[in-house]
């Protein structure tokens, strides 16, 4: 039941096809949310995806939403250990909340923190072992966060993400980021999430229903694949330890 | 029309004359600007390896793309990139354009990696010095192809991009130059300061409009669905003799690449401007020649000297007759004056010539358009 009510999910992000250990290597995917929709629970799915698919798989998360004791709970709900996973080498956990930007010091500029995140990313993949080169992903909750830990510069976030990117070239490692679309309502603000559609290979758009509220259906995933050229529109509704997607209409409750 | 583009690119320029310039124009509802890149891209190389150009040989700067994607797309379009290393070189500003990286591992010879996007002297002068490097000096040409200038914006003020742009175009030894933009991640003045720079502008655009505002409707995503695969394509040409031409086609995204066809037929917008009711708006053709065959009061049917007779509802036709030598104080001002008129029948006519038959009904047309005061 797990497995086949979540697979609209997985179908629209190619999940589904079992020939390689991980589909999304290379892909950027970019999920946008709103305050009725949260869409975390699409980062925990893909978390959990990464690492039950193959266990060559690695998840660097980095977070400056929630402690680790957040995921590790949300996770073991869904039956997956994160602290056994972190010591095993195939969870790494950056805590963002701690990060402190200073301005004004010597030599340290508000970009300087993402260029040291960045630096430590790419030893943590430089020293996995090759085969799991291949298979990483690296999850941001979220980037509106991160901005303010930026001190408001979308312009060194932005820049982080390229490099970001540029692992995606040199080690083929999925990048999975999350952001909030409400929150952007001025004119600069929204170059900022339309520079992510167009950096995104997948964008996921969680919203809430035309309709409204209600009880059965939490709301609507709008699921865009550039590489496959399909755009998939579902409802969904979160549980307790799982996610259940289905097409308008076919609600199991 | 995309073949008229590749042709104006891979002519260059005349001497004396500036490079033809192209700008490749997309938004977010229609986003194939990459995909039109790597065609003409693709298109105007084989030229220059065919021998079929004065430009001896291209300098790609990317920005949004890795070169290895690059040297990838070539070699999948058929084109040798190991034998032709001459004629073609990238300039990386994608790997590590701020400088973040410790070491850059070396894709291959036909990369140099560019550190530092900001200054745009800096670029302008490694675009040329590559250039020179790969074609040699004095009069031999070489093509330049921008990636993206969205990056580059971002990175630099608009006046410095300008000026490069500008500098790169009026450069005795550039023969065309062309590049990519996403209209919507910039002010509409930025992408106008851009667009006068080109002699060409190839703009994309959804074949739907989406309506605003409208979430999570059905029929918005299937809209989008649509436009997801297929798009319209609009050049705008300044040609030699100062006319501007415009032309459109239409754009395909299939899994063999780009297509592009010409656009349907006309009566496929005019439908889609009808708005749909459930009354039926058009004419049949039995409809159009009834309306045709309609006699119309108040115009001259009657050349054939017999006296034209007007019934205006209220008298009998008999008793007009009588009335109309009498000049009779007649509210109805029309009539008045075409009984006047007739008998005025021998100092002089009214003719009326209706200029309204050619029009459609409910068309747009506002009739003052060509009231020349």
């Amino acid at each position: 039941m797990n497995q086949r009510s979540s697979n609209l999910l997985d179908e629209a992000l190619g999940l589904d096809q079992a020939s390689e250990p991980w589909p999304l290597k290379g892909r950027v995917v970019a999920i946008e949310d709103r305050v009725e929709t949260s869409g975390s629970f699409i980062l925990h799915h893909l978390l959990k995806r990464s690492l039950s698919r193959n266990s060559s798989n690695v998840s660097i998360f980095i977070a400056f939403a929630q402690p680790f004791s957040h995921y590790d709970r949300v996770l073991r709900k869904q039956g997956w250990n994160l602290v056994s996973q972190r010591d095993n080498g195939r969870f790494f956990f950056f805590d963002m909340l701690k990060l402190q930007c200073p301005v004004g010091d010597e030599g340290i500029t508000p970009g300087g923190g993402l260029i040291a995140l960045y630096g430590k990313i790419h030893k943590t993949i430089s020293a996995l072992p090759e085969i799991s080169q291949k298979n990483v992903s690296i999850i941001i909750d979220d980037l509106s966060l991160m901005e303010v830990a930026a001190n408001g510069s979308s312009d060194h976030v932005l820049d982080f993400l390229h490099y970001c990117r540029t692992l995606t070239s040199e080690f083929d490692c999925s990048l999975i980021t999350l952001n909030h679309e409400d929150i952007y309502s001025t004119e600069d603000g929204s170059t900022f999430l339309l520079q992510m559609a167009y950096l995104a290979d997948i964008l996921i758009k969680v919203e809430p229903l035309a309709t409204g509220l209600a009880a059965d259906v939490h709301g609507q995933l709008t699921v865009s694949n550039k590489g496959r050229n399909k755009a998939s529109n579902f409802h969904f509704k979160v549980k307790e330890n799982m996610v259940e997607c289905f097409y308008p209409g076919r609600s199991r409750d | 029309m995309a073949k008229s583009i590749c042709i104006a690119l891979r002519e260059g320029a005349l001497e004396g004359e500036l490079a033809p310039t192209l700008t490749i124009k997309d938004s977010i509802a229609s986003p194939f600007g990459l995909q039109v890149f790597d065609h003409v891209l693709s298109q105007l190389f084989s030229s220059i390896l065919a021998g079929k150009s004065p430009s001896q040989g291209l300098i790609l700067v990317s920005f949004s793309r890795s070169p290895s994607f690059y040297l990838e797309l070539l070699k999948n379009k058929g084109i040798n990139v190991a034998s032709s290393d001459k004629r073609i070189h990238i300039l990386d500003c994608y790997n590590d354009p701020l400088g973040w990286k410790d070491q850059i591992v070396e894709i291959s010879s036909t990369v140099t990696v560019f550190r530092e996007v900001k200054h745009m002297d800096k670029l302008f002068n490694s675009i040329i010095e590559l250039g020179r490097g790969l074609v040699g000096g004095g009069k031999i040409r070489f093509s330049i192809a921008i990636d993206s200038v969205d990056e580059m914006l971002r990175r630099a003020s608009v006046s410095s991009v300008a000026r490069l742009l500008s500098n790169l175009r009026s450069h005795e030894q550039i023969s065309s130059i062309f590049w990519l933009l996403h209209s919507d991640l910039h002010k509409a003045r930025v992408t106008a300061v851009l667009e006068y720079l080109s002699s060409m502008v190839a703009s994309l655009e959804p074949s739907h409009q989406l309506a605003n505002g409208q979430r999570g409707d059905l029929e918005n995503f299937a809209l989008i669905e649509h436009n997801s695969k297929k798009g319209k394509f609009h050049v705008r040409f300044k040609k030699r003799n100062g006319r501007v031409h415009v032309m459109s086609e239409e754009v395909h995204m299939e899994q063999s690449g780009i297509n592009f066809t010409p656009l349907t037929s006309e009566g496929a917008i005019n439908q889609g401007l009808v708005p749909k009711v459930q009354f039926n708006l058009q004419l049949s053709e039995k409809e159009r020649i009834d309306k045709a065959n309609v006699v119309l009061p108040f115009e001259h049917q009657g050349d054939n000297g017999k006296p034209l007779q007007i019934y205006d509802g209220r008298r009998s036709l008999v008793d007009s007759k009588h009335e109309r030598a009498v000049a009779v104080e007649n509210v109805q001002t029309k009539e008045e004056s075409e009984s006047e008129s007739e008998s005025d029948r021998q100092r002089g006519e009214i003719i009326y010539y209706r200029d309204s038959d050619d029009e459609m009904p409910d068309s747009d047309e506002d009739p003052d358009d060509d009231l020349d005061i």
